[in-house]
């Protein structure tokens, strides 16, 4: 049984201007100990649908379809049920570390609140046990400021905290949406090499939301192409990578500069990121695709499924370059 | 050639004041920028590279005339930044323009579009008839890819790279000499950076532009700009050609930076040796003696804590500053 499924995945916000439809459709599914990948641009419904499955939608979202996690229906959870699996058996790190973090409260606060609620333990115990979290992501000096506030911190550090508080109770689901965006680079490089360390040593399924190309590429092992609100496609992120099957993919990966290449001009995908309220009837592609064909944009493609690859086009594979 | 813009041991200070400290209690002084020189020639784009709090805005800022430099000298076109009348100013304001980072944010939301990019020029050329500054309001706005026909709209109706380019637009319209670019692609989509990129590099071959690009993205500075600056901590690591710079780099800290950057392609990136540096950047108003890098170097030694190592010439407008620097393969390089 796959760790977390999720099936025919709906998204809505009503908003006064009308329905705003973020996720159409999405099926995929996670495994024990595996890394995905879920790449997209803003607008793609990638974040929505972590939180569509956290249970964290705001209010005016509505989710419809099915969302399993270890078997569990997480669609129907009240918030009370939610929050007996947060954090315990799924937990969720977001971009901006300094607004998910309380500003009020010293991390030894939030860090042990997680620990005595899911586990019962005393403060002084769940104290400790977050100082040896912290200490395993390698903050210096973790005992002494531990019961520090969260601006006493660089945002690489917070970002640690975030990832320390999130690993407390052990959960089988980690959800990273962007978690190296706000930081810089060599920070960055710091982040993701923790969290490597981190999906070995305690064997954590990883979902990692990310527009970030180079980032997917040095930590997934599948990647899943968004773009408004539905699946592109899918496939093992090698295989992804060397050779994309859908228009859309292939052209993301030649529009991004490579430090390892000196390309002439970069080829650019045509366009702007799609209006989520005032999507086409067909592939939300189609009116940036460079190779679309006449009924592309009034009729929805199938999602194909070829081994281990699931791609939604018209066009077929052999025509993509 | 005399160089368009030349820069000679430019520091910015910032005085910081503790809260609560007396009002004569000498205020801490926070170095931005220390020391920092370099030429841009006629049509020459120059990178600069750095983390956040590295001071690459300080600079543009600086050049632009909005911060005060405490020490050194701008000399744009011969002329001393710092000496110069207002009538001088005046001009330098329409040669040096700038496009910023958030593009939304960069744009008065109660002016139309064709207000915003006319502002620039009814103000340095007032005399210009009304259709006249429509016209080349409408052709400008043509060229960096708006419809003209969009010109009575208002900002908040366009997506982020359509603001970014009614920014160039705006930079544009007085054709200046440099362009000061601040970020100008770090808050678009990955499928709209190109296009931005691309349009960049256009104008500036047409109008034969000089461009300072600042980005924390060295993919992207690689791939529009001719030399390119690596500043860490508002002190100037290394200076080569951007092909130079990151295939053999010089400096341990542009070493490290460019082992940082991510590529996307799986097979590589698992075959990367990757030395991961450690630990952070040290507070500013603390700067470390001697090389401010030595407290990550994984080069330090003991000599790196008592002088601050020159910015030397290795040859072929090469410029380091660390003693021990020798060449490294950070990259394979294809195609």
């Amino acid at each position: 049984m796959p760790l977390l499924e999720i099936e025919d995945l709906m998204v809505t916000f009503t908003t006064a201007d009308g329905d705003v439809h973020a996720v159409n459709g999405l099926t995929f599914n996670i495994d024990k100990g595996e890394t995905l990948a879920i790449v997209g641009e803003s607008g793609s419904g990638k974040s929505q649908t972590a939180f569509a499955a956290m249970g964290l939608l705001a209010k005016n979202g509505r989710a419809t379809g099915v969302a399993r996690f270890d078997g569990k229906d997480l669609l129907s959870m009240s918030q009370r049920e939610f929050n007996k699996i947060r954090s315990k058996d799924m937990a969720m790190i977001f971009q901006d570390p300094m607004t998910s973090l309380n500003p009020y409260l010293r991390v030894s606060e939030q860090m042990a609140e997680v620990l005595m609620l899911h586990k019962g333990v005393s403060k002084s115990q769940a104290v400790t046990e977050a100082v040896h979290m912290l200490d395993a992501v390698r903050i210096p000096d973790a005992r002494a400021r531990v019961t520090m506030y969260p601006h006493e911190f660089s945002g690489g550090m917070r970002q640690r905290i975030m990832i320390a508080m999130s690993l407390l109770c052990q959960p089988r689901l980690l959800i990273a949406d962007e978690p190296t965006t706000a930081l810089d680079v060599t920070v960055q490089a710091q982040i993701m090499q923790l969290l490597g360390d981190i999906r070995q040593d305690f064997g954590t399924a990883v979902i990692l939301i990310t527009h970030d190309l180079g980032v997917v590429a040095g930590f997934c092992d599948r990647t899943l192409v968004m773009y408004g609100g539905q699946i592109m496609e899918e496939g093992t992120t090698d295989d992804i990578f060397a050779n994309p099957s859908h228009p859309y993919t292939s052209g993301l990966l030649k529009a991004v500069p490579r430090l390892d290449v000196d390309e002439g001009e970069l080829i650019t995908i045509a366009g702007e990121p799609p209006d989520m309220s005032n999507l086409p009837p067909g592939c939300p592609f189609s009116p940036r695709c460079a190779v679309q064909l006449d009924h592309c944009s009034a009729q929805r493609p199938p999602l194909e499924m070829t081994g281990d690859r699931r791609r939604s086009c018209h066009l077929p594979v052999q025509e993509v370059a | 050639m005399e160089p368009l813009l030349s820069v000679r041991n430019l520091s910015v200070t910032f005085d910081i004041r503790r809260p609560g400290s007396w009002p004569w209690t000498p205020p801490r002084k926070l170095h931005a920028v220390s020391e920092v020189s370099f030429d841009i020639q006629p049509g020459e784009c120059l990178g600069i590279v750095g983390e956040s709090g590295s001071g690459k805005s300080t600079i543009a800022r600086a050049i632009v005339g909005t911060l005060p430099s405490s020490g050194g000298n701008i000399f744009f076109e011969g002329h001393d930044l710092a000496n110069m009348d207002t009538r001088e100013r005046r001009v330098h304001r329409r040669d040096v323009q700038m496009i910023f980072q958030d593009p939304l944010a960069a744009l008065n939301p109660r002016m139309t579009v064709g207000e915003i990019i006319a502002e620039p020029l009814i103000t340095h050329e007032p005399g210009t008839s009304r259709k006249d500054v429509k016209k080349r309001v409408g052709e400008l706005m043509e060229r960096v890819g708006l419809l003209p026909n969009l010109i009575n709209r208002y900002p908040h109706e366009f997506s982020g790279g359509q603001c970014q380019r009614i920014g160039i637009a705006r930079a544009l319209i007085l054709k200046p000499k440099l362009l000061i670019c601040d970020e100008p692609v770090s808050a678009l989509d990955v499928s709209v950076q190109a296009q931005v990129i691309n349009l960049l590099m256009e104008l500036r071959r047409d109008m034969n532009l000089s461009m300072i690009f600042i980005a924390h993205d060295l993919s992207v500075v690689k791939h529009i700009s001719d030399r390119t600056l690596v500043l860490y901590l508002g002190r100037v690591m290394e200076t080569a050609e951007s092909h130079k710079l990151t295939t053999l780099p010089e400096h341990p800290y542009s070493q490290a930076l460019i082992a940082s950057v991510p590529i996307p392609d799986p097979v590589l990136e698992r075959a990367r040796v990757r030395p991961i540096l450690e630990g952070e950047l040290p507070s500013p108003l603390a700067p470390p003696s001697g090389c401010v890098f030595r407290t990550r170097c994984p080069k330090a030694q003991a000599s790196c804590a008592q002088a601050r190592p020159m910015l030397e010439d290795i040859g072929g407008n090469h410029l380091v500053a660390c003693p021990f620097h020798e060449a490294e393969h950070v990259l394979a390089v294809g195609e």
